[in-house]
């Protein structure tokens, strides 16, 4: 069960643990992710997973544990209870289960929100319009542009967000997050509630993201196709505690997961 | 049929409920009961009516909204009148010329003479266009409710009746100062309240806004308590003497020139990378986090914006009106300027414009029905909230022009 650990360590969490109240939601989880990788957190509803991502990510502070995140070209930092918005800047990008777009703003803008923290338009320049305000606004619509691009929407870049289908959404989603210049995208089940068609849209997309924008990806999701695919290695939770990890071959044969995941494969 | 069946049991039912009211007088002179039954017939033939045009109208909006649903291309949407004008860069600068010439040509338009009535008028209603502007970077932009605008606006006043009682500084050195100690008070709230949301931080603000009142009202040997301030200094004019009329005319000059500073401040902030973060913050705090926003700066900067033009414009209320106390700056005043940017559309910079000046002037010109003109008022926005909640002027979206090689914006061939 060792991992094909090729390139350096990105983001390094051991014995994260988490409690709410007297409940334990996550229990000692530990998680590498190397670079250039796609890496699927896996199990049954309830596991703990998006718990875990909020955690990672800054939207709960983790009762123990460490999250180490190293990026390439950074000094190592350890980011256990940071705010949110410093994490982002630090270069990892989420989207969520249930999508939260700016519903009431354009494709566009939307994306044009994840390039905030990679600006720096001060109040005042805004107020004056310098020319770094011009410059600046200037290179968001172009880089949000490419982005929605890249995703499918330039297209409807000026529709409002909500009037998009549910596929649009989830891709528009990824297209915010990487607007933020991560080095670690973090997905949060993006193919829940796709059709075949728009789940093989997104198998493709996010390989692409990964071989054009040398990005590694952690994503939890529940759609076991689109896991065995494109994975290089699989983390499986249970009741706050990982279960296995492994390829997704091994994964598959995995007495435990298969265990955990009877009722399930069952009705599907 | 079942509407006028509704609407007949609905006549029927007001006539019973205003029996007591309408129908029995009680003439305590000669100790007999008048029984005015024409009234009855009146208030059912009224009631009737009226029912009936709501069901006919909440229908037609039914039957739109269908519509609207079944169309499939959302793209071809009715635009509204603003958004096409918006669309049009040539039609909207004449129309901004237009409103810009008569707002200049105003005061001789409206007033020969001695009469300056409608300059005066002109002027309280574009203070209060200025405060509902401002309060539209809190509220409109940012989503953060306040129930307490008016403290930031007695901030401002305050500043320069005391500054100018006490140090003798003039109308255009407390201007600024003014206009800061808004801003100074805006952040002083803004720390405490960072985290809350909705319902609590309406209530927060509220309670500052009484603080301020009381504290105006009852510490008199600094702000005069309930007697307020008299005698503030008019904005002076190159030391000339002005008369009365003049001195409208100049306030009236001065209050516009802040209303354009304060549309073309607000425009530019509403569409950077400042008041995109505002309106992500509205739309979605959390997510507008994780997208690397900082909410705490965010949001402060939302109230200190918001507070710095009440306290600019207080100063010029305070010249205007030469007197202030406690009781121009009550809770029914705050509720007026939320219920500017309500009704303008949350965000949009011409709707509140169109909605101070209708909620400013209107009072004004219906003094005719004095009685009455709270209940229009009042039947005004219940009406308005139920057909239009999204308030005068809404759903404009701003395109970006793009100029990449590649790329290509063909959003209208579709």
């Amino acid at each position: 069960m060792t991992a094909p650990s090729k390139g350096r360590k990105l983001l390094e969490v051991s014995g994260l643990t988490m409690d709410f109240g007297g409940l334990r939601a996550i229990d000692s989880v530990g998680l590498d992710i190397f670079e250039g990788e796609i890496v699927a957190l896996i199990g049954p509803n309830g596991a703990g997973k998006t718990t875990f991502f909020n955690c990672v990510t800054g939207i709960y502070e983790p009762t123990a544990g460490e999250v180490m995140i190293h990026p390439p070209g950074e000094k190592s930092r350890r980011i256990n209870g940071m705010k949110p918005n410093r994490i982002t800047t630090l270069g990892m990008a989420r989207t969520f289960q249930n999508i939260r777009l700016f519903p009431a703003m354009t494709v566009l803008e939307n994306v044009m929100i994840g390039r905030h923290c990679r600006t720096g338009t001060s109040i005042l320049d805004a107020i004056l319009n310098s020319r770094r305000a011009v410059r600046e606004e200037r290179e968001t619509v172009e880089k949000s542009y490419r982005l929605l691009k890249k995703v499918g929407l330039a297209d409807v870049a000026d529709e409002f967000s909500r009037n998009l289908s549910y596929g649009a959404q989830r891709r528009l989603e990824i297209a915010r997050a990487m607007a933020t210049d991560p080095f670690l995208l973090l997905l949060d089940e993006p193919a829940a509630g796709m059709n075949p068609q728009e789940t093989l849209e997104l198998d493709e997309l996010i390989v692409r993201i990964r071989s054009e924008d040398k990005l590694a990806i952690l994503l939890i999701e529940h759609d076991m196709k689109l896991v065995m695919s494109i994975s290089d290695r699989i983390y499986v939770m249970e009741y706050g505690k990982e279960i296995a990890q492994g390829t997704p071959r091994e994964i598959k044969e995995n007495p435990r997961v298969i265990e955990a995941y009877l009722g399930e494969e069952a009705h599907a | 049929m079942a509407h006028l069946k509704r609407s007949f049991g609905i006549g029927l039912w007001f006539m019973f409920l205003t029996l007591p009211l309408m129908v029995v007088r009680v003439n305590t002179l000669n100790h007999e009961v008048e029984w005015r039954w024409s009234n009855m017939i009146w208030v059912g033939i009224c009631a009737f009516a009226i029912a009936w045009f709501w069901q006919f109208s909440i229908e037609r909006r039914t039957a739109r909204r269908a519509h609207v649903a079944a169309d499939a291309h959302p793209e071809v949407e009715k635009l509204s009148l603003a958004q096409r004008l918006a669309d049009d860069p040539v039609l909207s600068r004449r129309v901004l010329i237009g409103a810009a010439v008569v707002a200049m040509i105003f005061p001789w338009l409206v007033s020969t003479g001695q009469n300056y009535y409608h300059i005066n008028v002109m002027v309280s209603a574009l203070i209060f266009v200025v405060l509902g502007l401002g309060l539209n970077i809190t509220v409109g932009l940012a989503g953060l409710l306040d129930l307490g605008y008016i403290a930031f606006f007695a901030v401002g006043a305050y500043t320069y009746a005391l500054l100018s009682k006490n140090f003798d500084l003039g109308f255009w050195t407390c201007l600024p100062l003014g206009g800061l100690m808004g801003m100074l008070f805006g952040v002083v709230l803004g720390f405490p309240i960072l985290r809350l949301r909705g319902d609590y931080l309406a209530i927060v603000t509220l309670g500052f806004a009484s603080i301020t009142k009381i504290v105006l009202e009852n510490w008199d040997t600094v702000f005069g308590g309930a007697a307020g301030i008299a005698g503030i200094p008019r904005p002076e004019f190159f030391g000339m003497a002005l008369d009365g009329r003049q001195k409208s005319v100049y306030t009236y000059y001065i209050v516009l020139a802040l209303v354009a500073l304060t549309i073309v401040v607000t425009t530019r902030l509403k569409n950077s990378r400042v008041g995109r973060a505002w309106m992500a913050l509205r739309e979605d705090e959390i997510a507008c986090v994780a997208m690397g926003v900082d909410m705490a700066r965010t949001k402060l900067s939302a109230y200190a914006l918001g507070a710095f033009w009440a306290g600019l414009v207080g100063v010029i209320f305070a010249a205007h009106n030469n007197f202030i106390n406690p009781d121009s700056f009550t809770f029914m005043d705050s509720a007026m300027i939320l219920a500017m940017v309500v009704l303008g559309g949350m965000g949009s910079i011409l709707g509140v414009i169109i909605a101070g000046l209708a909620l400013k002037l209107l009072p004004e010109y219906l003094r005719a029905f004095a009685e009455y003109r709270m209940l229009v008022f009042g039947a005004v926005m219940v009406l308005m909230m139920i057909f239009r909640p999204q308030g005068l002027i809404n759903n404009m979206r701003r395109k970006y022009e793009c100029d990449t090689v590649e790329g290509d914006h063909d959003d209208g061939a579709k």
